[in-house]
């Protein structure tokens, strides 16, 4: 036990990519936060916790650069969100700030004002909302830049495991068609066809569908002669059984959630069938993944910091939505009235939880190339300092 | 192991067979080296080795293919997988994952191997293979040679009884391919893996072979000693050649063999006294290009080159994969990027003209020439080319027949043979009638004898006065086609001349039959010939 404990500890902070569903459930329980304010401390707040885990722990792979493109995206949706309350007129509220003259719309437009009045209530209410969903688009990011897509993947059930290498696949088909398209587009002026329209459109397409169908017929032999989808040893029947659980279980779970939505249907369509389709499915799936006599080559287990990373998430989104059961105001600031957003410390402590991966989860492993060459006896000693230099100084 | 018991394999709606009557049995331990003209059936026998074929391929399938005591008829493939690894001629292609790690387990996985064994195995053929240092690299940003590694060590993880390699080498550069076969050779001896090897570079891995077969073009399959079987089959290295010539018996299989036994010979050349090249040409020059820099982004392609192109002369462009030759090719013909220098032809700039003005000019085939290729049948697309080149109809055809004759206009561009391919866009190119032609890679995918007649046809254009430019690794090749050899490394030229001092002065790129004779010889031809002339 003590050994156990002394090894926990000891590999703790070793460098290694964390379980990606870690990842996730952290980035989700803050976005789950997020969606439940509009008060901008506390998103301005979880947008400065999450940027900074991100910019600490992500690795250096492509998919870690995306993070990026989100925040681009989260202040375009504020941009957007904000332009709107002027341009559809915002004048709810007594404080005008801006006076543009209305542009009158036909009575079938009845509803829809254009331009008009602008009032600071609707502005702020557009800034809030705006970031409120930004907060959430960037919360996703924040897990795409720290998770590997493909290990995700990789860590779906096993009944889901074939599934999983198709979805794989046909996402290392898109690069391969990208450069297709590149070389037979410049192996298109050697032939002197410089027409646009149909013919060219042929001409690039043909060379380049064949080179894909080609590819993807190899790639299909070379799977198949490694063993890719091995029947093992199911009976027919025990495959029929399967098939039925899941297929039973999938038309519950439908039921269910129409159901559930669906205000008018009779209540036993509801939760029940919800309920009794997720345990027949998930019975199915059992089955399935039992049967399955694949391995997996060095699994991402779930550790110590797996489980730190995961639960201040889970712990992020329960403190406040409690916290905005007890306080309802903290989380949504009133816009009857123009004043400053007021800070409840409670949701605020809550929100700086998030910020423990940055510190208690291991660092990403450095990238191939600084270290796979250096012989054992030349490594660079001091791994501390390597862990302290801010890895994200790169973005 | 595997048994094929009267095998006959017939393709849907063809009247001969790919395969006839074969009857085989692979023992355990042997390297099998398989032969055979392009096209003569030598995949389609390795695919019946684990059910691809007819399982994968269609076709119909008479007889019986036992592996392990289980027919192929009976089970897929995949239920094959722990039997039998099959290694195909482009790895990128067969590659599931993506990185060195995961495609070495891979086959693991699917087998359902303890996760402990799989680690060991994985470690294991790391270390076999000599690509420790890869395990976590991307496998597209391997270079060839390494991308072959790891596909031989993601099937070897499993442990096959039989390993299946259909011409691991084709699209390696000499040294890459070296390393690969050397690979090849020590699996053989020292795990005693049964191999059964497709190669057209036999002479890398005849020394090792057991036995060897040999697909003829009805589909039969002769079995043999390779020694005996060489001594009559129609495609072989120039070693094989060489020793026909001068009668040697039995025929040397390595390149130390026939060293030692060629002084005889050796003496014979020296009274005859060495080839003599026609000297170089002083002609003015077609093409002069000067300072060509090509760079993608921050990675220099092609380093300041200066490159001059004489009428009648045929231009060699070696060098490893990577070295910047194709980026070279495309920078001059005016269609590829070029960030710097000149090239001037006919007093004009490629690049500045318009793609049908450029291509007056110098015409360039593709390392896939199949990119430029669209339409259904060949006759279409010569038709297509004829207005594409703004040439009188039938120029195209007329060109094509002359090159290659006898290919069916009706036939679609995918179903001709690798040379036919090339003859036809070879075609399609010449009717816009440039005076400088550049081939890339252009004898990928053909065997000894496709290859003797793709030198002919070279020779004969150069002859009509063009300058024509070959990328190439192949030695061989080079050594007969070329009057000029230029050699690139990370994108500079590091050596250049006439094709018998850049050959025959360098171990890496001597011919077989200059690491045999000496520097001054390069070609069986040449031998030949002088040797005609003494008594």
């Amino acid at each position: 036990m003590r050994d156990r404990a002394v090894r926990v500890v000891s590999t703790y902070f070793l460098p290694r990519d964390l379980h990606p569903v870690a990842w996730w459930v952290w980035a989700l329980g803050i976005a789950t936060a997020a969606s439940r304010t509009t008060n901008p401390w506390l998103l301005a707040s979880m947008l400065a916790v999450v940027g900074h885990v991100v910019v600490v722990r992500r690795g250096s792979e492509p998919w870690a650069m995306s993070f990026r493109l989100y925040v681009y995206l989260g202040a375009f949706i504020v941009v957007a969100r904000v332009l709107f309350r002027v341009v559809f007129g915002g004048a709810e509220g007594p404080s005008i700030v801006l006076r543009l003259p209305e542009v009158p719309l036909p009575a079938w437009a009845a509803g829809i004002r254009l331009f008009g009045d602008v009032s600071a209530e609707s502005l702020l209410g557009g800034l809030y909302d705006g970031l409120r969903l930004a907060t959430m688009v960037i919360c996703l990011g924040a897990a795409n830049a720290l998770a590997n897509p493909k290990r995700l993947l990789k860590s779906m059930p096993s009944a889901l495991y074939e599934v999983g290498t198709a979805v794989v696949v046909a996402l290392s088909v898109f690069p391969q068609l990208a450069e297709s398209v590149l070389r037979v587009n410049r192996a298109r002026r050697l032939r002197g066809s410089t027409s646009t329209g149909r013919r060219a459109l042929r001409s690039v397409v043909i060379p380049v569908l064949e080179d894909a169908l080609d590819r993807s017929l190899r790639l299909a032999a070379s799977m198949d002669s490694r063993g890719y989808g091995r029947a093992g040893d199911a009976t027919p029947r025990q495959r029929a059984t399967t098939g039925f659980f899941m297929v039973t279980g999938l038309v519950g779970l439908c039921v269910g959630i129409y159901g559930t939505l669906d205000a008018t249907t009779p209540g036993y369509l509801g939760g029940p069938m919800l309920a009794g389709g997720l345990v027949i499915g998930m019975t199915g799936f059992a089955l399935a993944g039992r049967r399955v006599q694949r391995t997996r080559y060095r699994p991402d287990r779930w550790h110590l910091a797996e489980v730190v990373t995961a639960g201040s998430g889970v712990l992020v989104a329960a403190l406040v939505l409690t916290s905005g059961g007890a306080d309802p105001a903290a989380l949504n600031p009133s816009l009857l009235e123009l004043s400053w957003p007021l800070l409840a410390w409670a949701p605020l402590a809550a929100v700086w939880i998030g910020l423990v991966p940055a510190f208690l989860s291991p660092p990403p492993v450095p990238p191939h190339d600084e270290l796979d060459d250096v012989p054992d006896d030349r490594l660079p000693t001091h791994d501390h300092d390597r862990d302290d230099q801010p890895v994200g100084s790169r973005a | 192991m595997i048994t094929l018991d009267a095998v006959s394999f017939w393709y849907h709606g063809q009247e001969r067979p790919t395969l006839h009557e074969v009857d085989l049995t692979l023992e355990e331990g042997e390297l099998v080296l398989l032969t055979g003209r392009t096209g003569a059936g030598k995949s389609t026998l390795l695919g019946t080795l684990n059910g691809l074929v007819p399982h994968f391929t269609g076709g119909h399938l008479q007889g019986r293919v036992t592996v392990a005591g289980v027919s192929t008829h009976e089970r897929p493939p995949r239920e094959f997988a722990h039997l039998v690894g099959v290694v195909g001629q482009d790895p990128l292609a067969g590659f599931v994952t993506d990185t060195v790690e995961d495609e070495l387990a891979y086959g693991m996985e699917q087998l359902g191997v303890r996760a402990d064994v799989m680690r060991r195995r994985v470690e294991e053929t790391l270390d076999l293979l000599g690509i420790a240092e890869l395990r976590r690299r991307a496998l597209r940003t391997l270079s060839g040679g390494q991308q072959q590694r790891v596909a031989i060590g993601a099937v070897l993880t499993t442990h096959p009884q039989v390993l299946v390699l259909d011409e691991p080498t084709s699209a390696l550069d000499p040294t890459a391919a070296e390393d690969v076969l050397a690979t090849i050779a020590r699996l053989v001896q020292d795990l005693g893996t049964t191999v059964v090897l497709a190669e057209h570079r036999m002479e890398r891995v005849v020394p090792f072979a057991d036995r060897m077969l040999f697909v003829d073009a009805d589909g039969r399959v002769e079995v043999d000693e390779p020694a005996a079987l060489l001594a009559r089959t129609p495609i072989a290295p120039p070693i094989v050649r060489l020793g026909r010539e001068v009668g040697w018996d039995p025929l040397p299989l390595s390149v130390r063999d026939a060293r030692r036994r060629a002084g005889a010979v050796r003496e014979r050349l020296e009274v005859a006294g060495a080839p003599v090249d026609p000297p170089a040409s002083t002609a003015p020059p077609l093409l002069q290009a000067s300072g060509v820099v090509v760079r993608y982004g921050p990675k220099v392609a092609v380093r300041g080159v200066d490159l001059v192109l004489r009428p009648g002369t045929v231009t060699a462009l070696m060098g490893r994969n990577g070295s910047g030759k194709s980026s070279l090719l495309w920078a001059v013909q005016g269609s590829g990027p070029r960030q710097g220098g000149r090239v001037a032809i006919a007093g004009k700039d490629p690049k500045e003209l318009s793609a049908t003005r450029a291509r007056e000019l110098v015409g360039l085939v593709p390392q896939s020439a199949a990119d430029l290729l669209y339409l259904e049948t060949v006759g279409a697309e010569c038709a297509t080319g004829d207005v594409e080149a703004g040439a009188e109809p039938g120029t195209c055809a007329t060109l094509l027949e002359s090159i290659a004759p006898g290919v069916d206009h009706a036939r679609h561009p995918r179903d001709l043979s690798e040379g036919q391919r090339l003859a036809l866009v070879l075609a399609l190119q010449l009717t816009a009638a440039p005076q400088v032609m550049l081939l890339d890679e252009p004898t990928r995918g053909l065997d000894y004898t496709a290859k003797a007649t793709f030198v002919a046809v070279v020779r004969r254009l150069a002859a009509a006065g063009r300058a024509i430019v070959v990328a190439s690794h192949d030695v061989e090749f080079v050594a007969q086609v070329a009057d000029r050899a230029v050699v690139m490394a990370e994108g500079e030229i590091v050596s250049e001349g006439p094709t018998r001092d850049v050959l025959g002065g360098s171990p890496a790129f001597a011919t077989q039959v200059a690491k045999i004779l000496g520097a001054g010889w390069l070609t069986v031809d040449e031998v030949g010939a002088a040797l005609g002339r003494t008594p």
